[in-house]
């Protein structure tokens, strides 16, 4: 087994603006994302070879992107797996170029979410049935059970669970003032989020991203016809997808105060990059922050922190942009929102912004070594992706 | 709360020696099509037995008492549930509305060991427009007290008393225990003062003090209220009314012990919420608009609920014959030793369970708010994902112990969609 370490190359990202765009639709996203990386890696859309799309709900068919960008009947696959689509669509962008199928492939992945009430539609497939008896409820009451079960396993008061997510809440809305395509570019304090209204007990209004529309793309081609391209292009370094069948549902062994999936992408990527220590071979991160919680149950689900030392480590600074590994440098799914498929080439985007020198303001010092991470579906039955990049 | 009703009175019984189901209400949530048979399923009844749905009458709940009886003396059945429920609503602000109540009671007939013996019944009935609802109708509607009172109840249930005594020759005397439906709470004291019972020492208190008039199940609810008081040797005279009135001379024999594990009315009672904020008892009723998210409709797939009713309506997990593991819903291979096509149904609706875990959506427009979700554990193995509800806020925590109780999840298209939820488990 050959794994994917080394073998493919991003030479050219493009990101839009993040927020509420009731201006535009998602052909237009398609558009502002591909051409900003069309211009970054110095190609024309007829370079293109082959194409991938990640949507949940903006569109069903990868001949969106070709109507959008004007592409002529070239392949184009249409990805989803739910949140995360976004890491998925690039990686099998990356697994064609490094079939030797294509040279230059897309991958691009765009939601318009604003166009549902909310931002987030109800009308999901719900894990096992369709007769329409289990609970129908928005994502944050999944991670309200994970937030509960870790309280409940490590004997954390309210208080203290709570004023933990906060601080994580405040690092990334510190990160996000630094990033101008973020939806929301403002500071908040440990209080606000502290007393903010709850949404599902005991996640509060701060502890819940945003909902946004948004679109990211990426350039994607094999390491030799990278180098005669660009010098900074960006090397995949590992690609993992784990797929959960819903254990925790149905086995008594799942506690709720983890998520496995993310453990065992984790576990695969390591292997894949060649990792043995992540918390000292790891420079940025960038994760699934849709909640306060599910970002510190990845702090220990990826190894950063040991088992239930992730509120130590927060309360150390360890994940903050001066800290020992920044995490969510960009401001995360906090400040950037969640447009579902988007979101994932949206923090390989800042990774490879970060991994070039490229990201202003939040550039962290040393950022060698840089990991994506996206969570998606219901409490014990989750998908996960972690994608590894690298300069050299 | 038929189920519920049906639930308690099979505690202990083998649900398989269940010969049939009858269904008594005036307020199913169907006008075509069968509400004994979701009763049968979720009181998880054999599939080979005879349910029919008794309607349009106060008096349905003894009328399918009377066809059980039947169906047993016949030999048709040997063992016959009635389950009668009622939710019927007066006018808001009415008197009507002031008196009635929700609630429901099932008795098992059988033929050998029972606890109370039938010896006999007495049947009239009595055309006459005092209490109706017609087809379209949301409320009850009544003529004038006295004259339904006069022409309606008294008349038809002193003659069912007195032909009852006439054909079995007994007296007042005879009878430890008068158990008489009523509209109020004094009309059931009038009728017995008028056929010579004591209202002091024989008469059952009607409960309007604690509960009101719940319709078709207010006989069998005195009924079981007057025999969780009853003692071996005991005669009971029973009497409903409804366009009419079935009368029963009923004895209470030794084997009455052997039914006191039941929660009844009294352990019910004992569990009673009481509802302060009259919207939210408006809302419930459906009679206050709601606030609703405007999005895409979903639907509800009459294939799919087909599909999964074991699961949805009789709470059938399985357990995998190989390795033993409960899942629910059921699968088609183990989650533990991924064993294809292997398992035996297991009932999960009648086991405790402790919280694992939970939520309170305080934002989703709901009736009651928060919307509490729970991840639960099975005693004996088992999980699951459900709604909770009947629960105090401050209460939900890691380890709280909860049962399942019946409900309604949706109602779509006309269509009303039953499930489980979790309830803290009742004292």
């Amino acid at each position: 087994m050959q794994g994917i370490k080394d073998r493919v190359a991003i030479v050219g990202m493009g990101c839009t603006k993040f927020g509420e765009l009731w201006d535009k639709n998602f052909k237009d996203l398609m558009v502002d994302a591909c051409y900003e990386a069309f211009e970054d890696a110095g190609i024309e859309p007829k370079d293109i070879q082959a194409a991938w799309y990640g949507s949940r709900e903006s569109g069903f068919t990868g001949s969106h992107l070709a109507n959008a960008l004007k592409l002529e009947y070239i392949p184009i696959t249409r990805v989803e797996n739910f949140c995360a689509g976004g890491t998925d669509t690039f990686r099998n962008a990356c697994y064609g170029v490094a079939a030797g199928i294509c040279d230059i492939a897309l991958a691009c992945g765009v939601e318009k979410c604003k166009d549902h009430f909310g931002g987030f539609t109800m009308d999901i497939t719900d894990p096992f049935d369709r007769s329409m008896v289990e609970w129908e409820l928005p994502p944050v009451s999944q991670f309200a059970q994970l937030a509960n079960g870790y309280f409940n396993r490590y004997g954390l008061s309210y208080e203290q669970g709570k004023k933990t997510l906060a601080k994580i809440a405040v690092k990334n809305h510190h990160n996000g003032t630094m990033s101008p395509k973020a939806h929301f570019q403002r500071e908040i304090t440990l209080e606000q989020a502290i007393n903010a209204p709850m949404i599902s007990y005991p996640l509060g209004l701060f502890d819940a991203c945003g909902m946004s529309d948004g679109g990211a793309a990426a350039i994607i081609t094999t390491p030799e016809i990278a180098k005669s391209m660009r010098k900074d292009y960006v090397l995949v370094k590992a690609l993992a997808l784990a797929n959960g069948g819903g254990q925790g549902k149905l086995r008594s062994d799942y506690d709720f105060s983890y998520i496995p999936e993310t453990e065992e992408a984790g576990k695969l990527a390591y292997k894949e990059a060649g990792i043995k220590k992540p918390r000292q071979e790891i420079d940025i991160a960038v994760v699934h922050d849709c909640f306060t919680i599910a970002e510190l149950l990845i702090y220990e689900d990826l190894g950063f922190s040991p088992r239930g030392k992730g509120p130590e480590d927060v309360e150390a600074g360890t994940f903050e942009l001066t800290g020992e590994l920044p995490v969510n440098t960009d401001g995360g799914l906090k400040c950037f929102g969640h447009p579902l498929s988007a979101s994932g080439l949206r923090m390989i985007y800042e990774v490879y912004k970060q991994l070039q020198g490229k990201a202003g303001p939040r550039q962290v010092k040393k950022a060698d070594i840089g990991l994506v991470h996206n969570v998606g579906g219901v409490c014990g039955y989750f998908n996960c992706a972690v994608a590894i990049f690298g300069r050299t | 709360m038929a189920v519920a009703a049906a639930n308690d009175c099979l505690n202990g019984i083998d649900r398989g020696t269940v010969d049939g189901l009858y269904f008594a209400t005036t307020t199913s949530p169907y006008k075509e099509k069968l509400g004994a048979t979701i009763v049968a399923m979720a009181a998880d009844l054999r599939q080979d037995i005879i349910t029919a749905d008794f309607a349009h009458s106060l008096k349905a709940g003894t009328s399918a008492l009377r066809a059980a009886i039947d169906a047993v003396k016949a030999g048709s059945a040997k063992k016959v549930m009635v389950a009668a429920a009622d939710c019927r609503l007066g006018i808001p602000g009415s008197a009507l509305e002031q008196n009635f109540a929700d609630g429901a009671g099932a008795l098992l007939i059988g033929d050998k060991d029972v606890a109370v013996t039938v010896e006999a019944s007495y049947s009239v009935y009595n055309e006459i427009l005092d209490v109706w609802r017609a087809d379209g109708d949301t409320f009850v509607r009544s003529w004038e007290d006295r004259f339904s009172s006069t022409h309606g109840y008294l008349d038809s249930v002193s003659e069912a008393v007195s032909g009852l005594m006439r054909k079995t020759n007994l007296s007042p005397k005879d009878f430890a225990k008068v158990v008489f439906y009523s509209p109020d709470a004094r009309r059931y004291v009038e009728l017995a003062r008028q056929l010579g019972f004591d209202d002091k020492t024989q008469l059952q208190d009607a409960l309007f003090a604690v509960l009101g008039n719940t319709g078709t199940a207010f006989p069998l609810m005195l009924l079981i209220a007057a025999l969780e008081e009853a003692k071996a040797g005991d005669r009971i005279l029973l009497a409903s009314y409804g366009n009419g009135s079935d009368a029963f001379v009923l004895k209470v024999t030794e084997q009455v012990e052997k039914i006191r594990n039941r929660r009844g009315v009294k352990g019910h009672l004992a569990s009673k919420k009481v509802i302060t904020d009259y919207r939210k008892y408006l809302i419930w009723r459906g009679l206050l608009p709601q606030e609703t998210i405007p999005g895409p409709i979903r639907f509800l797939s009459a294939p799919a609920v087909w599909r999964e009713r074991e699961a949805n309506l009789r709470l059938h997990g399985v357990k995998c014959q190989v390795c033993g593991t409960i899942q629910f819903p059921p699968q088609r291979v183990c989650t533990k030793c991924h064993t294809k096509d292997q398992f035996e149904p297991y009932r999960l609706s009648d086991k405790k369970a402790k919280i694992l875990t939970f939520a309170m959506d305080y934002v989703t427009p709901a009736p009651e708010s928060p919307i509490v979700t729970t991840t639960i554990d099975f005693e004996g193995g088992g999980r699951m994902e459900c709604y909770m509800t009947d629960l105090e806020v401050g209460q939900v925590k890691p380890g709280l112990p909860v049962e399942m109780s019946f409900r309604k999840i949706i109602v779509k298209d006309g269509a009303h969609n039953y499930f489980w939820k979790s309830i803290p488990i009742r004292t």
